[in-house]
């Protein structure tokens, strides 16, 4: 049999609120919380609550053979916990099938890994907390924010105890190499790297509003592959369902009938990470000496960082870590964690249409001052 | 003693300095015994009329015959109407203004002659037609009117100073507020200076508000200096105090700029003294209040030099805002590249905010409590800065005597000034 594993990322960031000059020194409240509300509620009803009673459905349905896996982040949890806790619950039903094995990331869906590896540590360990906390699991499985990897990241995660990654199946590296293998660490060799197959994932996500895609194509897709590709990871949002991409195109369903098609038209069998990284044989080195990521074209890091604006706040953000650290304040601490989610980079990103960088950098920048100064 | 006074806004329907200077001289003259007829395109019929009398221009029927027209015609240009030549507004509200009235443009020659004009006094799209329109009404008002002496405020109103003095052969004094190389660098509308040249030339007397205006005036106007009289603006006085509003929530002092982010206002000069003074007392901070075409650039050039935990952007700040921000703030600077006078320093140290101002400045002819160093020098104003942050001595002084010094420039003194101007003038043509 062959191996098709689904892996879906529950995030949701703390949107801040307009934090201007005036409010430096005197009001320490950072979010806008009307919008976190609503959107949180809105994707609950939209996603989560569906979403979890269809694929608790296929659990009952076909037993151990429908596995998948699932990553929270920690500003996900927090705001279900406060703003949708009948979600959380429905999350926690699902986990407790056993069918779904919880991945382990950054607590705050942060860009830590690059910017310093204490932070980073730190980052993984409240994670782990929060995940034996919420779901009384160990996760064993790391990936990291939008899946950015280089091979030093990688040796730093096998160093905080974990033999598998999962990351982008980055064409810049891979070269010629298929992403439907597994791979290792090019530092550590320990480290086993499983690959997201993103023309598939992609396939899913982008092209499924705008062209017919149905169980059928996936099925064929599958078949056509060759037979000694014996791994395909499908790694996507899990607010794609309902919220992204809207019930009314259908894809609830595709979801619906889609384990069923593959167990029964395709020798593939569905899996979740952990389950299969013995079994399988690494087949080569993944090689990332520059990091990479899931975003964009150029699946580099240019969404979060490399900007003026974006390098001044991640340095300055990263300035206060031992400060932060030192001062064992946990209304700090809790700041401090939702101020580095990389949503707030990426908000500075000049790359893109649209957007208001120079607007999100001030504001940024203002709460961040005001942060800084609590610390004094 | 009777003045005919053509200005383009008048209080409280102002977008910028012009018409706080117009109000604050009409009161100044009132009290030096001058009546003044104060024209303007449209009067909305709520402005303080206790010192001036407001005559608006849109009221105004005109009968043209033909011969007037196709004379009058012979010196009215059609002129595309860019954003450098609206004074005191910002590009985003100049477009915004363009956008509106877009649709409302009509045919240029027709609605000049027409027998009646609706005038909307804004700095908009059609700001040619009616600057055209306004001039036609100037020899018609004069007629009806009787007067000594005509007082036109900045280009826009020139052409109307000219037709009135043209009709009454009674003298005309033309007041340069700001003159193109002022509100353009080097890059002139060309338009707008023959304009202003046209009325310097045609106007018995020349009133500019500093010397700093009055070079430029002499020098690329090529104005005969014996014409040309300084009179620096003055303030109202104001029991204005900044106690009711909030402090800084920063422990550390708050230096602040406050005005336009464009090129004339020299915005660059006090990022690159922040990031200096920065080098040797990181717990300063700096803020950039306003909006203008470099604010993006600014906003770069803090993130590169990587000073964003210290430097702070408000956008636009208006009514309370303003003075919140003042309240907050320990020192005032204003780095302008040429400024024919500045304002705001002196409501900053009628506030008690001590101020660092350019010597490119008219301001800085008129006020002693007040470090002055040149826009360029960019350690003299970190200097300047850090001074005034650092030693409470000097602090302490500028707060006090600052308050003391503006509060004694009033109009009241500044019109008495322009009356000798009047009084000159009518020698001169008799």
């Amino acid at each position: 049999m062959r191996n098709l594993c689904f892996y879906f990322q529950v995030h949701q960031p703390y949107r801040l609120r307009t934090y201007r000059f005036f409010d430096i020194g005197k009001r320490h409240f950072y979010y806008d919380d009307y919008n976190n509300r609503i959107t949180m509620q809105r994707v609950a009803e939209r996603c989560y609550l569906p979403m979890n009673q269809l694929m608790l459905k296929k659990i009952e349905e076909l037993g151990n053979k429908m596995k998948f896996a699932i990553s929270f982040s920690g500003p996900a949890i927090e705001q279900m916990e406060v703003y949708a806790p009948y979600a959380l619950e429905s999350f926690k039903k699902l986990v407790a099938t056993g069918n779904v094995e919880v991945l382990a990331e950054t607590y705050s869906h942060s860009v830590a890994s690059l910017m310093n590896k204490d932070a980073f540590k730190m980052e993984v360990a409240d994670h782990k907390r929060l995940m034996k906390e919420i779901f009384n699991v160990r996760p064993k499985t790391f990936h990291n924010t939008e899946l950015i990897y280089s091979n030093e990241i990688g040796a730093d995660v096998a160093e905080m105890g974990f033999d598998l990654i999962l990351t982008e199946g980055a064409k810049h590296v891979l070269g010629w190499k298929s992403p439907n293998y597994l791979y290792v660490n090019a530092i550590n060799p320990k480290l086993k790297v499983m690959l997201r197959n993103w023309k598939i994932s992609d396939e899913i996500t982008l092209r499924f509003s705008h062209q017919s895609y149905t169980v059928d194509d996936f099925v064929n897709w599958l078949n056509s592959l060759p037979e000694e590709e014996e791994l395909v990871n499908i790694f996507i949002d899990y607010e794609t369902f309902g919220e992204a991409l809207d019930a009314s195109t259908g894809i609830f369903d595709f979801m619906r009938y889609l384990p069923d098609a593959v167990l029964r038209k395709t020798d593939f069998q569905l899996v979740t990470p952990h389950q299969i990284v013995d079994k399988l044989q690494p087949t080569g080195v993944f090689d990332a000496p520059i990091p990479l990521s899931c975003q964009d074209e150029e699946r580099d890091l240019s969404n979060w960082m490399g900007n003026d604006m974006q390098d001044d706040a991640l340095a300055t953000l990263y300035g206060c870590f031992k400060k932060v650290k030192a001062s064992k304040d946990e209304e700090l601490m809790r700041d401090w964690r939702a101020l580095q989610a990389a949503e707030n980079f990426s908000a500075m990103c000049t790359k893109h249409q649209g957007g208001t960088p120079y607007d999100y950098y001030i504001n940024y920048m203002n709460i961040l001052t005001d942060f800084i100064n609590r610390m004094k | 003693m009777r003045v005919l006074m053509f200005g383009w806004e008048f209080p409280p329907h102002i977008t910028g300095g012009l018409g706080t200077a117009c109000f604050g001289m009409t009161k100044g003259l009132a009290k030096n015994g001058v009546d003044v007829l104060f024209v303007v395109p449209k009067a909305h019929g709520d402005e303080d009329q206790t010192n001036v009398r407001l005559l608006n221009a849109s009221d105004v029927t005109v009968d043209i015959d033909h011969e007037t027209e196709r004379s009058y015609w012979d010196r009215v240009q059609y002129m595309e109407i860019g954003s450098n030549i609206i004074p005191y507004v910002g590009p985003e509200q100049y477009e915004l203004m363009v956008e509106e009235q877009r649709h409302a443009t009509r045919g240029f020659r027709s609605s000049v002659f027409a027998p009646r004009y609706e005038f909307s006094g804004k700095y908009g799209a059609n700001l040619m037609e009616e600057v055209a329109r306004y001039a036609l009404i100037g020899s018609s008002l004069a007629t009806k009117y009787d007067f000594d002496v005509i007082h036109a405020h900045d280009w826009l109103t020139y052409s109307a100073g000219i037709a009135a003095k043209e009709t009454t052969g009674k003298p005309l004094v033309v007041h340069m507020h700001a003159t193109e190389f002022d509100r353009s660098g080097e890059n002139i509308n060309t338009d707008v200076y023959a304009i202003e040249r046209r009325g310097m030339e045609a106007a018995d007397l020349v009133i500019t508000v500093s010397d700093w205006t009055r070079n430029i005036v002499i020098e690329k106007y090529g104005i005969n200096p014996d014409k040309v009289i300084t009179v620096h603006n003055a303030v109202e006085p104001s029991d204005k105090s900044l106690d009711e509003y909030e402090r800084s929530g920063l422990k550390n002092k708050v230096v602040t700029f406050l005005g336009r982010i464009t090129y004339q206002k020299g915005p660059e000069y006090f990022v690159e003294a922040a990031f200096k003074i920065l080098q040797v007392d990181p717990s300063i901070h700096f803020v950039m209040a306003g909006t203008g075409d470099l604010l993006q650039k600014m906003i770069k050039r803090v993130a590169q030099l990587k000073i964003g935990s210290n430097f702070h952007f408000t956008g636009f700040l208006k009514g309370n805002d303003v003075d919140q921000m003042f309240a907050m703030t320990d020192v005032f600077v204003m780095p302008s590249i040429s400024e024919p006078f500045g304002i705001v320093p002196l409501e900053a140290m009628r506030l008690k905010v001590p101020v660092v101002i350019s010597k490119q400045s008219g301001v800085s002819e008129v006020v002693e409590h007040a470090l002055k160093v040149d826009f360029w020098d960019i350690n003299g104003l970190a200097d300047a800065i850090y001074g005034i942050c650092k030693y409470k001595a000097v602090n302490e002084i500028f707060r006090k005597e600052g308050k003391e010094e503006v509060d004694n420039l009033k109009w009241e003194y500044a019109a008495k000034k322009i009356k000798a101007v009047y009084e000159r003038a009518m020698t001169l043509r008799n």
